[in-house]
């Protein structure tokens, strides 16, 4: 009798049968994915995307060259030269972060004292040569400049939780 | 000069346009194949498929073909040049010279010859040899045993379809594709038929190498299988090629079993509707079948492809040739 069986549904392609039946009912499934470069996915305020250098209310930049995130960064893909400027206040001089090295782990931020160097919530920031990638102050400042408020209110979120 | 005229260059212009008439549309619905595929493989995997070259993505497949075009024509120096290119050119041909003898509506066929099956059967019997070639000529060990494993695929389940094409004849009573279509007047073939009609459109998809059959191919080991070193337009005449074969085939479905041009039922609405648009309709079902069968269905292994082919086709279509055969004679319809 299970060899009946067995014979019967072979030759009827039952199982084949249920399975397009299967495939079929899903074509009117709500889709799983999203159009992305006209949708996007949240994120998280935690999310460690590209870096930035921010700055105080007054314009002050917030870096002290304490070189605590070049020691730390794992994939050494960070750069500091620092003198004190005129007014006696230690500053960096030249701070380089080489993005293709970077592993993005958030360690620079977790070790910087006065919140200056973040990883932001952007990550659409391709180029088409690696020169591009290599980031000086001025375009991490200019990030900073750029992302202030988004970066503002994920560290105010996130805060409850540290 | 009159009869230069009308003995030679007459008829030739006829024909070319003829044949350009056919060509045509059938490139346009061999790149809007692709694009479908692309569509439904989408939608039955819950996702968008492409959307952003035009209206719904309906521009992809030209932007896809202006891309092929443009790229480099790579020829691996160890292969054999004439034969490389020589190849695609023979796929592409082949997959378009069938077309021939399909009858599209009564009388709207190019080459009206009394041996149209056995044609049909011959053209996508050499389908293999351009495979072959290009497996050989590629001088590459996946594109040789991609070639290896197509020829024995496709000559496994060409008996099958053999077989079941012979029902159809006896049935039918003659091997004029226009005279089989008119034979199903009252009745589709696939209604009688059934299971020769699902074996026909299982050996179908072994023929022209489709999920769950395509071995050939099988990019998870073979990379690409006999494709695997052409770029460009040589590429791109073996995909067009495979698409082709794969409307050929839903199209030999149509006349052999789905009544080619006849609607369903001979009454006022639905034969109004004129032949060609039932026959694009039927080919179109056929092609969403091919397509829904590779969003369903995981890759043979190749014992199970050959102990499918031998062991269960060969043996349950000449039981349906015997039995049809034996219908025919006792139940007098012959």
């Amino acid at each position: 009798m299970a060899f009946l069986d067995r014979t019967a549904r072979s030759f009827l392609l039952a199982e084949l049968v249920k399975g397009l039946g299967l495939t079929f009912s899903y074509m009117f499934k709500p889709r799983a994915t999203i159009n992305y470069p006209y949708e996007k996915g949240p994120l998280s305020p935690r999310f460690r995307g590209e870096h930035a250098l921010r700055r105080y209310a007054n314009g002050e930049e917030r870096c002290i060259a304490c070189k605590l995130c070049e020691a730390i960064c794992p994939a050494q893909a960070i750069t500091i030269e620092a003198e004190p400027r005129e007014d006696g206040s230690r500053r960096t001089t030249r701070y380089d972060i080489d993005m293709t090295k970077c592993i993005y782990c958030g360690f620079c931020q977790e070790a910087c004292p006065v919140d200056a160097i973040v990883e932001g919530p952007n990550f659409e920031y391709a180029a088409e040569t690696r020169e591009e990638l290599y980031y000086n102050k001025d375009k991490l400042l200019a990030n900073g400049d750029r992302w202030e408020a988004e970066i503002a209110s994920n560290l105010a979120a996130d805060a409850p939780y540290r | 000069m009159l009869m230069f005229w009308n003995g030679y260059a007459l008829p030739t212009v006829i024909i070319v346009a003829q044949v350009v008439a056919i060509v045509v549309p059938l490139m346009l619905a061999v790149a809007y194949l692709t694009y479908a595929e692309r569509k439904v493989l989408a939608a039955m995997q819950l996702r968008m498929g492409p959307n952003v070259v035009g209206w719904w993505g309906l521009l992809q497949p030209i932007a896809d073909g202006l891309k092929l075009l443009t790229k480099e024509t790579v020829i691996p120096s160890g292969a054999n040049r004439l034969l490389f290119v020589a190849a695609p050119m023979l796929s592409f041909i082949l997959a378009l010279v069938a077309w021939a003898v399909i009858p599209f509506s009564a009388g709207m066929v190019l080459a009206n010859i009394n041996v149209g099956v056995l044609y049909l059967f011959a053209i996508s019997s050499l389908g293999v040899y351009g495979i072959v070639v290009a497996g050989w000529a590629s001088n590459s060990k996946y594109a040789f045993l991609g070639a290896l494993r197509s020829a024995a695929q496709m000559v496994s389940y060409e008996v099958s379809i053999g077989f079941v094409i012979v029902t159809v004849i006896m049935c039918a009573g003659s091997m004029n594709l226009s005279k089989i279509v008119e034979a199903q007047k009252h009745v589709w073939f696939f209604i009688p038929l059934f299971p020769m009609f699902i074996v026909f459109f299982i050996s179908g998809l072994a023929e022209t190498n489709r999920t769950p059959f395509d071995l050939a191919e099988g990019e998870s080991e073979l990379v690409a299988g006999y494709f695997v070193e052409y770029s460009s337009m040589t590429f791109a005449l073996f995909y067009l090629g495979e698409y082709a074969n794969m409307i050929l085939i839903s199209a030999m479905t149509a006349v052999l079993f789905l009544g080619g041009w006849l609607p369903p039922i001979d009454i006022a609405p639905l034969n109004w509707i004129p032949g060609p648009v039932w026959f694009a309709l039927k080919i179109a079902v056929g092609l969403f079948f091919f397509l829904w069968a590779r969003a369903t269905l995981p890759r043979y292994r190749y014992d199970q492809l050959m102990r499918l082919g031998w062991k269960v086709f060969l043996p349950f279509s000449l039981l349906w040739v015997a039995l049809t055969a034996g219908v025919l004679v006792y139940g007098g319809l012959v």
